[in-house]
């Protein structure tokens, strides 16, 4: 499968071609250029997915690993070398279909999308590069591998973030992005020194006996690894930038801080899976724990947005929050005894990828007709764009837990790995279950319904049903939001690696429905009318608490504080006084002392010939005096 | 004659060139000329180095060659290269290269100004063939000496206070080197001045830990040594733009260079014993110099304080003494070289347009100059340490090799070392989004223009080199390594 | 016959006077003649102890007419110079040539 290699090359070529020569383009054919290499790169991962599963399984009934490309890069010592490869196993291989299909989705829609905007051709450049860095996270033959393509997802998500690169908002979210995720990525990086200290390489798999001896050195690597995945994934608190991310396009929220670079953190933790549950139990509760208050936070937040976007991005990052809890609650390799969360996560995360994509880009589209992202300028939107209402109503559906949606499926998993792990984790995500079809409804009712929209004056600003090409994308993902959840999951991927079947449990997947169809029936009496006589009453009731999470719990105020007065009033401007006035001041006063001590002693070189005479003299009857005593 | 000596001898041709030269077009064509040949030298150079090595040559020098100079004192014409000499080589060309089309536009003085940039490139590149203590002092010098007049005559702001300022602290720092060398040269029986034989020699330790700090801070006072660095702010702030691309690009690596090659390598026991000293000073500059970045209002001063943080990086890698993190610290010279050098002439360009330096007076420069800003980007991303450009690789090196050193002192002060990759990325954003992003908020700079051909020529020059380095290290790393590892085992015996 | 410390004290004398002349005076005229004065005080020495020590030899009297050339061409061209300063500064104080100081 040596062709894999083309799923890194051919985006990085149409990121080189559209970045260098992009102007010389036309808008459109700059655009389909990057189209078209996806959708072969697309195309490429269908093949290898089909290729990888259809395998047969090795001896131990798990799908063999393979490593089909591999070459040294940076060569540290003999056993310490940052190798770039292809690694092929059952996440990577389901994470490169996820990834293409998005990313092929993101391109299309963006052709409607962005049409007509400045910068379209370096639009496409940036999705190209940040397509490449992605597939090569998830392909990482070792951490390094990762930690290197972590980075560039980091920087084409800054450049996305900041493309509006004039709009003052975008520069700021681009700034904070960049620079809370890169804080979180020193941990990254100090854990992978730390690790590969401990194991003397930087691949997944070291011996096992080094694992063994390394002792609490590994679960400090690993609790570092996390803290890097912590902050690409946004978990409190490390979340802040994620809402702010959403000054850049729509569809880039859709396919970097929905679908794919933001579960990165994920699927790092999925990738050191088999060490956290060997060497690391305990750091794997962390997770667990700081997954469920973000999930927790994230959800009671989105209930009070009224930016649509925002909305959608404190839920993804609960969503992100019912991953790592997934992976969290895992007490053991196997599936059956404990190990069911790790196939629930990746599970959630496939479903999740295809329907908050395709909530953002039904997002896009509302935004695209009605330009503006405030729930107030909304309303009655469904009579205008039916494609969109159907769509958004599907994946609200589906986020919500209702079968036969393909988040029904997932998050049922997920809860029966909390409930198994923990009633108290059980009853608590369901919560947020149930909290996340409110706040997801409350969504829905206020764009779709609600009070009638209001045509402005002059009727040229009618909204109206996006153009085909974001249409398709809609479509397409409602499609595979459907379906998904009937794919046998567990076949493919399992905690162990081996097929697993996967069983509703009954109980678990009713009082879930339950929960959800309550919260959406709370929604629909608070939100569906033309007023919303309870939603007010209720804010107006609980107006400290209401503000609060408006506001965001004053989290990103907090930040504010110790980034602008500690770091840059308490730090960095007494440090630059410092050496202004005190080290450069003692340079400067050496210099003055010199300057002074000449000053006063050039007296003594008067250029007057008769005072050195008269010293001449006096010197020489000194000396003969000298010469006469001794 | 060796063909090293050509290093010299063409930049002596260029002088004579320019002096003969009867008008710019001729100094420019002297110049073009000079330059591209001495690229030409440097790529052939590498050329034949790693054939060699294929070859299985295993000296730690070849194309040595020794003429005495003066008897009495055994001082020689010694010149050699080994890998790191050849990296060095190959930045300083690279440098030259795209210096002379950086002052393109030089309207002072054209003549003499090159004069001296070419009397500055020969003290350079002879610094770097040398394998004599003695020559190497004398290169040394010849380099430092131009940059007064460089810098005093064609500078801005305050170019007097700022060219003394720089050559008296640069002088300071030679008076050190002078008593170290002849430290050296006495310690080790005064019987030869080459460097490779002296490495054979044992200096009595009493004299190394007399002579090791006087040698490693003057050399350090170059290298932007905390707290001796306060030349580079307001040094690199007066000088003419090539000047600062040479100066940041290439001189401060003659301080690293002489650190590792000189001070450490002859004394390795003074160098094991006191280490500690100078680590904990380099940590404190890596921080330091990012934090102080943070929160300068001029261009040229945000780059040399976070020159002084990377500058800072190499002698602290050096200090780590592992075969890792002395190659990454190889690495991290010519990548800063490389990356400062595209930052200053970026500067350069900028303030020939808007006149002013201060980011609060600027912003959406993308807007108007798209072609610099992007390059401004790139620039800013490799200092950030971008995978795929020059910082990253070397910065990884260095972090790998340092972690390796197994003891908390040392791990401690790693982190520490780190953790000025975040600071990095928030001077860095905060310039970009300040000077580049944004609306034009000045009318006045609605007018101007982009880059014309020389700076293109200049940036892309540069561009690429920063890219290959970052895309393809290997090659490099494997050469530097190699290197390293004479000058390590006499450090770790 | 006149003794030589007859000769040697008026040489003495006449170094002494030259020698406080080139401290006090403050006029460059006055200066140089104190400089005659301690050059031909020199001379005589010499002529002197030519005379006395070694009768029959000539290399003092040579020396000294050697030094009286010398002298004479100085004192032309010291003149020449506080000429040339006068012209300048109408005046030849020695307190007043600060030009060149520092």
């Amino acid at each position: 499968m040596e062709y894999t290699i083309l799923l890194l090359i051919l985006p990085f070529l149409s990121f080189l071609l559209l970045g260098l020569t992009g102007t010389e383009f036309k808008p459109k054919t700059a655009g389909l250029i990057g189209t078209a290499v996806l959708g072969i790169v697309t195309l490429l991962a269908y093949i290898t997915a089909v290729l990888y599963f259809s395998r047969e399984r090795g001896a131990d009934g798990t799908f063999q690993t393979l490593i089909p490309f591999n070459a040294t890069w940076l060569p540290f010592t003999e056993t310490l070398k940052i190798e770039m490869g292809i690694l092929l196993d059952p996440i990577s291989v389901m994470m490169l279909v996820v990834i293409s299909t998005v990313s092929l989705m993101v391109h299309i829609y963006s052709f409607g999308y962005m049409n007509g905007e400045k910068g379209f051709q370096r639009y496409y450049a940036f999705l190209s590069l940040f397509t490449m860095s992605m597939l090569g996270l998830v392909v990482a033959t070792n951490i390094f591998q990762m930690y290197v393509f972590w980075e560039l997802v980091g920087v084409s998500s800054y450049l996305l973030i900041g493309f509006y690169y004039t709009k003052p908002a975008a520069i700021a979210a681009s700034k904070k992005a960049f620079i809370v995720t890169r804080f979180a990525d020193l941990g990254f990086l100090i854990g992978i020194l730390i690790y590969g200290y401990v194991t003397g390489t930087f691949s997944f798999g070291p011996q096992q006996q080094v694992l063994a001896a390394a002792g609490s050195l590994l679960s400090l690597a690993l609790g570092l690894m996390f803290v890097g995945g912590a902050g690409k994934s946004a978990m409190f608190p490390l979340h802040i930038w994620l809402p702010d991310a959403m000054e850049g396009p729509t569809p880039v929220s859709a396919l970097i801080h929905a679908a794919t670079m933001v579960v990165a953190g994920v699927y790092l933790v999925a990738r050191m899976f088999p060490l956290f549950i060997g060497y690391a139990p305990e750091t794997l509760h962390v997770v667990a724990y700081v997954g469920a208050f973000t999930a927790l936070y994230a959800a009671i937040v989105a209930c009070v947005q009224t930016d649509i976007k925002r909305v959608l991005a404190f839920s993804t990052i609960s969503q992100i929050g019912f991953m790592m809890v997934a992976l969290g609650v895992c007490t053991s390799n196997d599936p059956h005894a404990g190990g069911l969360g790790y196939m629930a996560s990746m599970f959630h995360l496939f479903t999740h990828a295809m329907f908050k994509a395709l909530l953002f880009l039904g997002a896009g589209a509302i935004i695209h007709a009605v330009h503006s992202n405030e729930m107030m300028n909304m309303g009655g939107l469904r009579k205008f764009m039916p494609v969109t209402h159907i769509t958004f109503l599907i994946a609200c559906l589906s986020i919500a837990g209702i079968p036969p949606f393909s988040g029904f499926f997932s998050k049922d998993e997920i809860l029966t790995a909390c409930f198994r792990y923990s009633p108290f984790m059980g009853v608590l995500m369901t919560f947020i279950a149930g909290l996340t079809a409110f706040y997801m409804f409350r969504l829905y009712y206020n764009i779709f319904w609600g009070k009638p929209y209001e045509v402005s004056e002059d009727s040229s600003h009618m909204p109206h049903e996006a153009p085909k090409s974001m249409t398709f994308p809609l479509i397409f993902l409602a499609a595979l939001t459907c379906v998904a959840g009937f794919i046998p999951f567990g076949r493919f991927i399992s905690s162990n690696g081996e097929s697993y079947t996967i069983h509703l449990s009954i109980p678990v997947a009713l009082t879930s429905i339950c929960v959800a169809v309550v919260a959406i029936l709370i929604a629909t009496f608070m939100y569906k009318g033309a007023t919303q006589p309870v939603a007010d009453k209720l804010a107006a009731r609980f107006n400290g608490l209401h503000r609060a999470a408006y506001k965001r719990f004053y989290i990103d105020e907090v930040y504010q504080f110790i980034t602008h007065k500690i770091i840059f009033r308490c730090i960095s401007t007494p440090i630059a006084w410092f050496d202004r006035h005190v080290i450069d001041g003692f340079m400067n006063s050496l210099a003055w002392v010199t300057n002074m001590t000449s000053m006063s002693i050039r007296g003594l070189q008067s250029g007057n010939v008769q005072q050195y005479t008269i010293v001449f003299l006096g010197g020489t009857l000194l000396l003969v005096l000298i010469l006469l005593l001794v | 004659m060796n063909f090293l000596s050509l290093f010299v001898l063409i930049p002596v041709l260029m002088m004579t060139g320019l002096w003969l030269a009867r008008n710019v077009q001729q100094v420019r064509m002297v110049m073009v000329t000079g330059a591209s040949a001495l690229l030409a030298l440097a790529v052939v150079l590498v050329t034949l180095y790693l054939s060699e090595r294929a070859g299985g040559a295993t000296e730690q020098m070849l194309f040595t060659a020794s003429h005495v100079w003066y008897a009495p004192l055994n001082i020689h014409y010694a010149v050699g290269v080994d890998g790191i000499s050849v990296a060095m080589l190959m930045l300083s060309a690279i440098i030259v290269f795209t210096g002379v089309f950086a002052s393109w536009k030089m309207q002072t003085m054209p003549k003499e100004y090159f004069l001296w940039f070419c009397l500055l490139s020969l003290g350079v590149f002879g610094f770097f063939i040398s394998v004599d203590l003695f020559t190497m002092f004398m290169f040394y010098e010849v380099a430092l000496i131009p940059m007064y007049l460089l810098i005093g005559v064609w500078g801005s702001g305050r170019k007097e206070y700022s060219a003394m300022k720089l050559t008296l602290m640069l002088m300071g720092g030679s008076a050190f080197i002078l008593m170290g060398i002849l430290g050296i040269y006495f310690g080790a029986g005064a019987t030869t001045m080459n460097i490779t034989e002296i490495a054979q020699t044992h200096i009595p330790v009493e004299m190394q830990r007399v002579f090791f700090p006087l040698t490693f801070i003057g050399f350090g006072v170059l290298g932007a040594l905390f707290p001796f660095h306060t030349w580079s702010p307001d040094g690199h702030a007066s000088a003419p733009t090539a000047v600062s691309m040479l100066h940041a690009g290439v001189l401060m690596k003659l301080g690293g260079y002489g650190c590792f090659r000189i001070a450490m390598y002859l004394m390795p026991d003074a160098a094991r014993e006191q280490a500690w000293i100078f680590l904990l000073l380099t940590a404190i500059g890596v921080v330091y110099g990012a934090f102080s970045a943070c929160v300068q209002k001029d261009l040229k001063y945000i780059n040399a304080y976070s020159s002084v943080s990377h500058c800072s990086l190499v002698l602290f890698a050096l200090l780590m003494m592992t075969r890792t993190s002395s190659t990454g610290a190889i690495l991290q010279m010519l990548s800063h070289g490389l990356m400062t050098a595209l930052f200053f002439a970026l500067i350069g360009m900028i303030y020939g347009r808007t006149h002013t330096r201060d980011i609060r007076e600027m912003s959406g420069l993308m807007k108007v100059m798209p072609f610099l800003s992007v390059c401004y980007v790139i620039a800013g991303l490799a200092n950030l340490g971008l995978p795929g450009l020059s910082g990253f690789v070397a910065e990884m090196t260095i972090f790998v090799g340092s972690f390796a050193v197994n003891d908390v002192f040392h791990r401690t002060l790693t982190i520490i070392a780190t953790t000025s990759i975040v600071i990095t990325a928030v001077y860095i954003l905060r310039l970009i989004g300040k000077v580049l992003y944004g609306n034009v908020e000045n009318a006045e700079h609605l007018k101007l223009t982009d880059a014309t051909w020389d700076e293109k020529l200049t940036l892309i020059c540069l561009i690429v080199a920063i890219a290959g380095l970052g895309l393809m290290p290997w090659g490099v790393s494997n050469m530097i390594s190699e290197s390293v590892l004479p000058m390590i085992a006499s450090l770790n015996f | 016959m006149i003794h030589m410390e007859y000769y040697l004290i008026v040489s003495t004398i006449m170094m002494f006077v030259g020698i406080y002349g080139f401290f006090t005076r403050r006029n460059l005229l006055a200066i140089l003649i104190s400089v005659e004065l301690i050059l031909n005080s020199v001379d005589i020495n010499f002529a002197v102890f030519n005379r006395f020590l070694f009768p029959g030899q000539l290399e003092g009297f040579f020396f000294t007419m050697f030094a009286i050339g010398i002298s004479a061409a100085e004192t032309a061209v010291a003149i020449a110079i506080i000429i040339n300063i006068y012209r300048n500064i109408r005046n030849i104080q020695v307190k007043n040539m600060n030009e060149l100081k520092y």
